[in-house]
């Protein structure tokens, strides 16, 4: 065992834990962090493996942006946050399924890669990943990003609904001053203020 | 090379030492300059001109009372102050604070790991920075800091994307992605006689927007509105007290001088300039001093701009970041890459590469802002008279305040 691969063995543990407590934490924000947790942790696995460019791309899409953007979600939709415990009653189902894709996922890379010789890391280079999505990988790179569109206006889609029921859309949020009771109020009170008598008069008037 | 290990310990002790003093006078320049700006004095009782009261301050904050409030989350309360210095302090790792020095028979390079992927560290660290304020907000457990948290997080969220665009069209012009190499593709001639070939000429859009985005994700006036503190009390960091609530502060300021100190190298040439023909025995002290100089005109920038600008509401700072700024830069990053590909297949020549770029200028502000002018915003005045209308005098007239409060005065009896 190399030091790399003790770093290895860690960050793994790190980030099997951290995905072991996603699902299981009762508090739905605390299962989002552990997600967090999760996804930097496979950036971390990313390290010993020499792929320091794909580490921080990790750290910056999935921990910044599409852990943040769960919590987000989270907050805006007032899901259940606290205490209040969170079951689908799936337990079982779930727990087949993982166990069954883990088995399957498992078989395959060691079916495929695992009598390969072990060979010194050397990282990729960053070109050479460019031209490895843009040239070789192009079709599933841009089928990929048509998911990732549909996702997007399938969002939007779900979040305009919400707003008007009646099917009258809301440009904006109202909210509630002074001024809305009248739209014409405020000009007329600057009217009669630049006049001289002051918005006094006006309201008594 | 071979180096003793204190060469590397001295080095990362000497940067991080360096943007700590410099975070320190920062808080007292800001105080001083914003006092003179409102035509007042600033701190001005411990030691010279005041320059020790970030020192006193911060004995201060260590020694009062560290409140917790009963209804937090403790554990992730106790940890959003850590995470947003901890972030801080390691952007630094990539910026150097100047050139090769030569001392004692040894080379120190003044910078803490000049990583291959330095540019990525600098947004993927700002990315984590978010989580402090995010979770700050909602371990606090109350309706203010909440909002302040999420304000910040998808103001940060937002402007991350436009400044990694920004990012992406410097990388792609220098063709690395290393902090140095970016620095050393800055330091031929440029293609104007007698002006240095630094990224903000001819990636002018992409600073501009860096510029912009970095005052929106240091959480900075006139983009402060995660802590606006006439509406939200003080934002995230309303149910922090003592120490914990001078960590926010520490890194709030600490990003004012990292994000200043990340675009010298990355548009201005980093610490390059000329050494006036001084001999190399004293010629080593002008990078660090030009590095110093572009930096301190950036925080110089930040300063004044909190002194100068009212607070922007915030549906016009989400247009000006995703309606503007995204594009812009997303624009440039298309027009560098096919520049940088002609450059590969030849070349054109120095007078047309200029002028297209001017011309492209051009048109994108005729796009931004002449379409604007001869073409209001009708939609949003016609459909919703009453936001629109009612709001937009009442922010813009003075005296508004005043009639708003005989409004209400009237009303009530």
């Amino acid at each position: 065992m190399t030091g790399h691969d003790v770093v290895f063995v860690l960050v793994g543990l790190l980030t099997a834990g951290g995905a072991v407590l996603t699902v299981t934490s009762k508090n739905l924000m605390h299962a989002a962090l552990f997600f967090a947790v999760t996804l930097g942790g496979i950036a971390g696995v990313f390290l010993p493996l020499a792929a320091d460019f794909l580490a921080l791309v990790q750290i910056v899409v999935y921990v910044g942006a599409v852990a943040v953007l769960f919590m987000f979600g989270l907050m805006l939709t007032r899901a259940p946050i606290g205490r209040e415990a969170l079951d689908g009653q799936n337990r079982g189902l779930a727990m087949a399924v993982a166990g069954g894709l883990f088995v399957v996922l498992s078989t395959l890379v060691i079916g495929a890669f695992g009598d390969l010789p072990t060979a010194e890391v050397t990282g990729p280079r960053i070109d050479d990943l460019g031209i490895a999505i843009f040239a070789d990988w192009v079709l599933p790179f841009e089928v990929l990003s048509m998911l990732l569109l549909a996702a997007l206006i399938g969002a939007i889609v779900l979040a305009r609904r919400e707003t008007g029921e009646s099917g009258e859309e809301l440009t904006v949020t109202r909210i509630e001053m002074a001024q809305d009771r009248d739209p014409d109020a405020l000009e007329r009170e600057q009217a009669a203020l630049t006049s001289g008598s002051g918005g006094d008069g006006e309201e008594h008037a | 090379m071979e180096q003793p290990l204190w060469v590397p310990v001295l080095q990362a002790v000497v940067v991080f030492a360096y943007y700590l003093l410099i975070t320190a006078v920062l808080i007292w320049a800001e105080r001083r300059v914003v006092a003179r700006m409102q035509s007042r004095l600033g701190p001005n009782r411990v030691g010279p001109f005041g320059i020790l009261q970030t020192l006193v301050d911060g004995a201060k904050m260590f020694f009062k009372e560290d409140i917790t409030p009963g209804m937090v989350n403790k554990v992730i309360y106790n940890l959003a102050p850590l995470v947003g210095v901890i972030a801080g302090f390691l952007v630094v790792a990539v910026i150097p604070i100047g050139g090769e020095v030569t001392l004692f028979g040894e080379t120190f390079t003044l910078v803490v790991a000049d990583l291959s992927i330095g540019v990525l560290w600098i947004l993927a660290l700002s990315s984590i920075h978010v989580y402090s304020v995010f979770l700050a907000g909602w371990a606090s457990n109350s309706p203010y800091p909440l909002l302040g948290g999420i304000r910040s997080s998808a103001q940060m969220i937002s402007y991350e994307i436009a400044q990694g665009l920004a990012v992406a069209s410097v990388v792609i012009y220098a063709g690395s992605l290393r902090v140095s190499d970016i620095v050393a593709a800055q330091s031929g001639p440029g293609f104007i006689d007698g002006v240095p070939a630094w990224y903000a000429i001819p990636l002018f859009p992409a600073f501009l927007v860096f510029v912009i985005g970095m005052v929106a994700e240091a959480g900075r006036p006139p983009f402060d509105l995660a802590e606006a503190e006439g509406e939200l009390v003080g934002g995230f960091n309303t149910e922090y007290s003592g120490m914990r609530f001078g960590m926010f502060m520490l890194a709030e300021f600490m990003s004012v001088v990292t994000m200043s100190a990340i675009v010298v190298p990355l548009f201005l040439g980093g610490p390059a300039g000329p050494t006036f023909g001084l001999p190399d025995s004293v010629a080593w002290v002008m990078p660090i001093l030009w590095f110093f100089l572009k930096m301190v005109g950036f925080i110089f920038f930040f300063i004044l701009l909190r002194g100068a600008m009212p607070r922007y509401r915030y549906d016009k700072l989400m247009n000006l970041g995703w309606k503007v700024l995204i594009p812009v830069a997303l624009v440039w990053t298309l027009v560098t890459a096919t520049f940088v590909l002609i450059e590969e297949a030849g070349g054109l020549p120095a007078g047309t590469r200029l002028g297209l770029a001017v011309a492209a200028a051009v048109i994108l502000l005729v796009l931004l802002f002449g379409g604007r002018a001869s073409a209001p915003d009708t939609r949003s005045v016609a459909k919703a008279p009453d936001i629109t209308a009612g709001r937009t005098p009442a922010l813009d007239e003075p005296g508004s305040a005043d009639l708003q409060a005989t409004d209400h005065q009237e009303v009530a009896p």
